[in-house]
């Protein structure tokens, strides 16, 4: 079984954000960067396939800078045979431009299955991995929360609001990871060692004409500090009056 | 409940700018051990303590192991972390790649120690065992043993222990009474009873391999008739499977105050099957080559506590409101104030974060030592690497495990009655953090060492090199008049360490009991100016990236720098002051009371 896994390079959300002096970015400096979740369980996923079926290989691609390398190594510690960095002075706003250039590298490639995370924590998306199924003509289940592959046919779980939804596909397919489908192994140490020795390819992406740009970034408003309105039952009546006619919630 | 993080921000601000990572990774044999190879190793590592061997700390504590028809259980959880840390080649780290291991530079085992000691010190024994097997095996053992052995315990398949004491025999093992008699066949036949094994007996590896001090039948008294033997449980079959039974049964295991998921042994040896590692009679030079790895390591069980207990008691203050700042409210809408705007709150996390900024800058850089004393080209550099890392090992030892447990304690203090309930977990770590001063050589034996061994060794050679190398780099920081402030209380605390050491060489030699009654304070202004050394190298680095503006976004972590150095220089370096007055004034007082009179 041949499987492609898209990652992306993000920064860890446990930092606190500013902008850029261009307004028009996140502020890198201080910034920690990692693979993005849903994409370490797409990376999950295509590992325990191949080691299910015993045989194959599982390609690991990112377009990002090139120190997204280390994003990349990262799943190849993880198990991944090999990776293509699509090199790019960084993630273009452009979601279709990226299909595209991810599209091309994988075109041609014989995959049986290509996965993605169903969404990029930093940018949100959503649409990378269903564009890319669009460009390659494949037929694409999002948000698998289980799957399970027999021959060439596959069937994936989606969870849905209160429900969920059981899909047959054929292969090959391009499947968006949801939460839930498994949990990501730790890099061994053994894994990081013999990372180092698999093959990493850095190509410039084709990135092709960019339509969408991002204009602005702004902050959130600050939030106002909370107000104690009194105590116990006493201040119920003050604490409604004001929910109705300032937080206008009631 | 506790919860702990790998502080991978100063740890690598200490590899990089203070313990010297790159000169490590440059060194012949590392070519592939990239400083970012080994970033992404400590940063997998340090997930790995986080997530399998954290959650299973507090849980190992209460249910302990026990023992059930001479088989010691494991708490839960604790095989199935074995089997992962072992599966993904942890046991191998800085091990010969000839054998299996990873073949990494040591330094990367010293932030692993720390890391595995702050997430769960009792699980860190197991694998810390075995590490110290493979040193004495690799250097002492013959050809069959390394090829019988070395594999197993590289792949920690197979595990360690070191058997030394004895119920009658602990700092001295001159005394000990444990036989080993000639088989014939190239074996001998062990028999004795050894008391307080670590890892003697346990569920995590197929077979244990204990490396074993005993007599031959033709032994001189003392530590020098002592050989050193590898005693497996299960004898190995030809295909290097674990075979039949050998001789030796745990009898017992200890109920102790800490580390209650590490089994402590009773070990019994009946005409038990050995073979000899190294010389007849010359045990001890083999069992010396474990134990100065194994008390660098329990420095590291020191630190690594000293670390979570203040993750702990910091989170702890930066929630807890209880009464107001002295000088006014902070918190004007709450009903209190967070007990960290208390100053006497502040001084015990400053003293904690002092201290473990400090050690492990000094801890990190011994194991960089390390490194180069066994690979650098130049011997020159390797005999200097050797006499600093010599001469800091019982300093490592004694001095960072003291100062943890009160830093532990001080944790504890931090949480008032909560500190004292088992559920915030902090109580555990002072009860862990006791044993690092007692085994591998107690802190007294530590000092002992420090004044009676290393201080004469080659001429004095040791200490001169070292006290030349905190001058110069004094001499260097002081370049800048900002740093004044600083290198002023190291320079003093150097000079008075300077003078206790002429001290001791005149008294000392006169009346031995001198240079006992010293030992204890002079090893603890060695190490408080080996911190202040420390912090100096901290402050120089800091203030590099403050003027030219490489911060990464975080200017906040430099600025912490100054301010936790100055606290150091300030509140805790005069401590070394009060030493030296005590030192000063003899053994006088000490020895005058008669045995009757106490
Ligand atoms: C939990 C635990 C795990 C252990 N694990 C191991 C292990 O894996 N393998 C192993 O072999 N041992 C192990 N030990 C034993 C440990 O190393 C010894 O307890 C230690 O070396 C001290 O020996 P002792 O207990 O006999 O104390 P003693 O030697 O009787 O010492 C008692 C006191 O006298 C002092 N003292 C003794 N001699 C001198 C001297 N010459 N000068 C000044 N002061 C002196 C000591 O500092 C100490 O304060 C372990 C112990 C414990 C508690």
């Amino acid at each position: 079984m041949k499987i492609a896994v898209c990652i992306k390079r993000v920064p860890v959300m446990e930092v606190k954000f500013a902008i850029a002096a261009s307004g028009t970015a996140v502020e890198e400096a201080g910034l920690k960067y990692d693979v993005n979740d849903f994409d370490l369980w797409a990376v999950e996923a295509a590992l325990q396939l191949k080691e299910k079926a015993g045989a194959g290989e599982v390609v690991v691609l990112s377009l990002g800078p090139d120190a997204a390398q280390e994003q990349i190594r990262k799943a190849l510690a993880m198990g991944a045979d090999r990776g293509v960095l699509l090199k790019a002075d960084a993630a273009p706003s452009d979601g279709l431009a990226i299909a595209r250039a991810l599209a091309a590298e994988l075109q041609g490639g014989g995959y049986d299955l290509v996965l993605f995370g169903k969404m990029a924590i930093d940018s949100s998306n959503q649409m990378t991995g269903v564009m890319v199924a669009e460009l390659l003509g494949l037929p694409v289940v999002t948000n698998v929360s289980k799957l399970e592959i027999a021959g060439a046919t596959g069937t994936a779980h989606r969870t849905l609001e209160g429900a969920i939804e059981v899909v047959r596909f054929p292969l090959p397919a391009v499947l968006t990871v949801d939460e839930g489908l498994n949990k990501e192994r730790l890099p061994s140490l053994k894994g990081i060692m013999a990372a180092k020795k698999k093959p990493l390819d850095v190509k410039p992406a084709a990135l092709g004409e960019q339509k969408v740009s991002v204009r602005r970034m702004e902050l959130p408003p600050e939030r106002a500090a909370g107000r104690i309105v009194g105590e116990g039952a006493a201040a119920v009546p003050a604490l409604v009056g004001l929910l109705q006619t300032e937080a206008k919630v009631l | 409940m506790p919860a702990f993080k790998a502080p991978l921000d100063d740890i690598r601000f200490v590899l990089d700018e203070i313990a010297g990572l790159a000169a490590v990774s440059a060194l012949p044999g590392f070519e592939e051990a990239t400083p970012d190879l080994l970033h992404t190793v400590v940063a997998e590592g340090a997930k790995f303590c986080e997530t399998v061997l954290f959650p299973i700390n507090q849980s190992g504590d209460i249910e302990g192991v026990r023992l059930e028809d001479g088989e010691v259980k494991t708490p839960a959880g604790f095989k199935d972390a074995y089997t992962q840390y072992r599966e993904g080649g942890w046991t191998g780290l800085t091990a010969d790649p000839a054998y299996g291991g990873q073949g990494l530079p040591y330094i990367i085992s010293t932030v692993m120690e720390e890391l595995l000691c702050a997430s769960n010190l009792s699980f860190s024994m197991y694998p810390g065992l075995s590490h110290g097997a493979y040193q004495a095996m690799s250097q002492y053992g013959s050809d069959e043993i390394k090829e019988r052995f070395m594999a197993k315990l590289v792949d920690g398949t197979w595990s360690g222990t070191m058997c030394l004491t004895e119920a009658h025999a602990g700092t001295d093992l001159g005394i000990l009474t444990t036989r080993a008699v000639p088989a014939g066949d190239g074996a001998y036949h062990i028999t004795g009873t050894k008391i307080f094994i670590s890892a003697g007996e346990h569920d995590l590896t197929e077979n244990i391999l204990h490396l074993v001090l005993a007599k031959l039948p033709d032994a001189p008294a003392g530590t020098k008739g002592i050989s050193m033997f590898i005693v497996p449980k299960y004898l190995p079959t030809d295909e290097g499977r674990p075979g039949t039974k050998n001789g030796v049964t745990c009898g017992s295991i200890e109920h102790k105050m800490g580390i209650k998921a590490s089994a402590t042994c009773v070990l019994n040896f009946d005409n038990a099957k050995g073979w000899m590692v190294g010389e007849a009679h010359k045990g001890m030079r083999a069992m010396f080559v474990m134990m100065n790895g194994a008390r660098l390591a329990v420095g590291m069980q020191g630190l690594g506590l000293a670390e979570v207990a203040y993750q702990n008691a910091l989170a702890y203050a930066k929630d807890r409101v209880q009464g107001r700042a002295l000088t006014g409210p902070k918190n004007p809408t709450g009903v209190a104030d967070l007990i960290v705007v208390h100053p006497d709150v502040r001084r015990g996390l400053l003293r904690q974060k002092a201290f473990i900024e400090g050690a492990r800058a000094l801890a990190y850089t011994v194991g960089a030592q390390i490194d180069i004393e066994h690979r650098a080209t130049d011997p020159a550099v390797r005999e200097a690497a050797a006499d600093f890392v010599a001469l800091m090992t019982p300093v490592v030892k004694a001095f960072l495990t003291d100062q943890a447990f009160d830093c532990t304690n001080i944790a504890l203090q931090t949480l008032g009655g909560h500190g004292y309930i088992r559920e915030f977990g902090m109580e555990q770590y002072v009860r862990d953090a006791r044993i690092a001063q007692i085994y591998e050589g107690t802190n007294g034996v530590q000092a002992l060492d420090l004044v009676g061994r290393k201080l004469p060794m080659e001429g004095g050679r040791l200490v001169r090199r070292w006290f030349e190398l905190v001058g110069a780099d004094l001499e260097a920081a002081s370049a800048d008049d900002a740093n004044t402030e600083f290198v002023q209380p190291v320079r003093k605390a150097l000079l008075e360490l300077q003078k206790a050491t002429m001290l001791l060489a005149e008294r000392g030699f006169a009346n031995p009991d001198e240079a006992g009654a010293a030992a204890s304070d002079y090893l603890a202004m060695m190490g408080y100016t080996a911190l202040g050394h420390m912090w100096v190298k901290q402050v120089v680095a800091a203030r590099r990236h403050l003027a030219d503006g490489s911060t990464n976004g975080d200017r906040r972590f430099y600025e912490a720098k100054l301010k936790t150095a100055r606290f150091y220089v300030q509140k805790m370096l005069p401590e070394s002051s009060a030493r030296w007055a005590a030192l000063q004034a003899g053994a006088g007082s000490v020895m005058a009371v008669a045995v009757e009179e106490f």
